[in-house]
């Protein structure tokens, strides 16, 4: 290797910063057009997703862009009502591990102690947990219902929270401005919100991001496996697990567009996550 | 090597409050969540002494405190409990049954997920700046966003349905299972040298856990990439360069050093691995403990239910042990 490649090498940073930029636009794209298609779902859906909309199993058409299902049902129209249920579910969901998995990163972080060793044990063995395994037994104690699956994923997802929010505060609170302001008198609960959270704000963003892609798979998941939605609501889990004793016969439109969205809806937001944590965060860490 | 021993020991009984910990997890969500968990398990429609009787049935008639001290004791001791439904068999036997399918699809799932990250990873990093490292790191993205079931049936669409390569479910094609030893079929036609049976479990297994494997990898070649890159900008590899060492054996010192930490994260990708494994194994109508979990929620046997899940948090701390104990002989700056 030449002398010059190895100096680029060590001293061009790791991602250039466009590709950064670019991810989370790619990203902000995606996610825009799926929000959009939940919101004018009755207007852009050219056929009720619930009823009869052409011959049962017929392949994709000028009729039914994306074909209809076992009952005639047009897919194009029920994967574009399908996104409401599962951004509904994911971003209520999100919101409630945040509200919790927050602040209790915070304070345990801060306050450290054997409360934080407390929290720190329980928080740690329900992450090292399967996720989804977690949310099945959740939503089968409670039954299938939409409210019901926003419980079991927020659960899930506090632990992710949480550790990133600790970890973080206690790196922050031995820094010189939160002794600064200490010696200036301010008080613990002032110091923490003042001078800690907005330090921390970054980081929720991009933990945020990264967890919603990931609670969209396990949205999915449940969905698929039946804990969410019944018949005849269209979801996307929902949608592919209906058309699974269709394949052996080959109508791959019946899975190929439900499972599709999923995986994008998961990316886009995987990609503003990635992007952000790559933009803002501490080069050493890449 | 004395303070070896001394981490080993230390940190196998540090299992011992992260697994109290989880028992009472599962049993809080099981026994005290709100909702009557045999109730929502049988449906409202049953008559209220059936409901009793299977309440006593499954020990939820005490007070609650007395049920949790027989939970913890009842699990230390090795006994689930029977199932509700059919022989009534033990529920540990029970779960015995299909654990085997669920070891093997993940033995090799995890194979496959370090195998397609590593090399993916390598080449990202070797290659580092052009066309090929972004397309990797797409690819990584892509990977982790992939839902499985979906990519399951997309898989078994092409290769089950249309080649006709693979078949789309199951293990091993009824009449040929071997004679069981282990109970992983791969392992097993190996040891009773039946090749029939070796082809057959082996081709169900590989759009499994080719699934899960993709899936999974996209973690692996992410890590392998940065460690990579990061070992290849020290100073002794600037040193091997300068004393004209050749590049494939800088190579190999320096893939030695970065796999180090993907160690730590085959650890932690162990529980997506697990809850991968559940939805794999529905796509595939795969007999693991996935599919017992499921099937026994419908059919509401809550005892069986019950013991999957704190079977799964049980697996979860004894493979989360062994991984810091790998990681201990490895590494020799891990000591207490």
């Amino acid at each position: 290797m030449e002398l010059k490649n190895l100096a680029t090498r060590i001293y061009r940073p790791i991602i250039p910063e466009v590709e950064g930029r670019n991810m989370v636009l790619a990203g902000l794209v995606i996610v825009t057009i799926v929000i959009l298609m939940a919101i004018f779902a009755d207007l852009i859906a050219p056929y009720d997703p619930t009823k009869f909309a052409g011959k049962p199993l017929s392949p994709p058409s000028l009729n039914n862009p994306m074909g209809t299902d076992n009952l005639g049902r047009d897919i194009l129209s029920r994967v574009i009502h399908g996104s409401r249920v599962v951004l509904l579910v994911v971003f209520a969901a999100s919101m409630v591990s945040m509200s919790i998995g927050v602040p209790i990163g915070l304070i345990s972080g801060f306050f450290g102690g054997k409360l934080d060793r407390a929290i720190s044990m329980i928080m740690d063995s329900m992450y090292a947990f399967p996720s989804l395994i977690l949310a099945i037994a959740i939503a089968a104690v409670l039954g299938p219902s939409v409210l019901n699956a926003v419980v079991a994923i927020s659960v899930v997802y506090v632990p992710t929270y949480f550790r990133m929010i600790r970890g973080q505060t206690l790196s922050l609170k031995s820094r010189l401005f939160v002794e600064a302001a200490r010696a200036a008198g301010a008080g613990n609960f002032r110091i923490m919100r003042k001078y800690i959270f907005p330090n921390l704000v970054t980081t929720v963003i991009v933990v945020f991001s990264l967890s919603v892609a990931d609670a969209i798979l396990t949205e999915a998941g449940l969905s698929f496996l039946g804990f969410i939605v019944t018949a005849p609501t269209p979801d996307w889990g929902f949608d592919l697990s209906s058309g699974r004793p269709y394949l052996p016969s080959g109508y791959w439109w019946m899975i190929t567009f439900p499972g599709f969205m999923v995986m994008l809806l998961a990316l886009g937001f995987a990609l503003i996550g990635e992007g952000l944590s790559e933009l803002y965060a501490p080069r050493r860490e890449r | 090597m004395a303070s070896l021993k001394a981490y080993i020991a230390t940190r196998a009984l540090m299992v011992l409050p992260t697994v109290i910990i989880l028992l009472t997890l599962v049993f809080f969500i099981l026994r005290i969540l709100p909702g009557d968990p045999i109730a929502s398990l049988v449906g409202q429609k049953v008559p209220p002494e059936v409901l009793e009787k299977l309440r006593e049935e499954a020990g939820l008639n005490k007070p609650i405190i007395v049920q949790y001290g027989e939970y913890l004791y009842n699990i230390f001791h090795g006994d689930f409990g029977r199932s509700m439904i059919w022989g009534k068999r033990p529920v540990i036997s029970e779960i015995m049954d299909r654990f085997p399918a669920t070891v093997e699809l993940t033995i090799f799932g995890f194979i496959f997920s370090v195998l397609i990250g590593i090399i993916t990873g390598s080449i990202a990093a070797f290659r580092r700046g052009s066309k090929l490292d972004a397309s990797m790191r797409v690819y990584s993205i892509i990977a982790y966003s992939l839902f499985i079931p979906w990519f399951g049936m997309v898989l078994q669409m092409i290769f089950g349905v249309y080649l006709q390569a693979f078949p789309i479910g199951g293990r091993i094609s009824p009449g040929v299972e071997p004679e069981k030893i282990t109970g992983l079929y791969v392992l097993d036609s190996l040891i009773s040298l039946n090749f029939e049976a070796l082809s057959s479990s082996f081709l169900h297994l590989l759009l499994p856990s080719i699934t899960l494997g993709i899936v999974l990898s996209g973690a692996y070649t992410r890590l392998v990439r940065n460690n990579l890159i990061d070992v290849l900008s020290q100073d002794y590899i600037t040193a091997y360069r300068s004393r004209g060492v050749k590049n494939s054996k800088i190579a190999i010192h320096a893939m030695k050093n970065a796999f180090i930490p993907v160690i730590t994260l085959m650890g932690l990708q162990f529980a997506i691995l697990l809850a991968g494994a559940v939805l794999t194994e529905t796509t595939f109508s795969w007999p693991g403990m996935g599919t017992f979990l499921l099937e026994r929620i419908q059919y509401r046997d809550y005892t069986s239910v019950q013991g999957a899940i704190v079977f799964y948090a049980l697996f979860v701390a004894l493979i989360s042990l062994v991984v810091d104990v790998i990681y201990a002989l490895i590494d020799p700056r891990i000591r207490y």
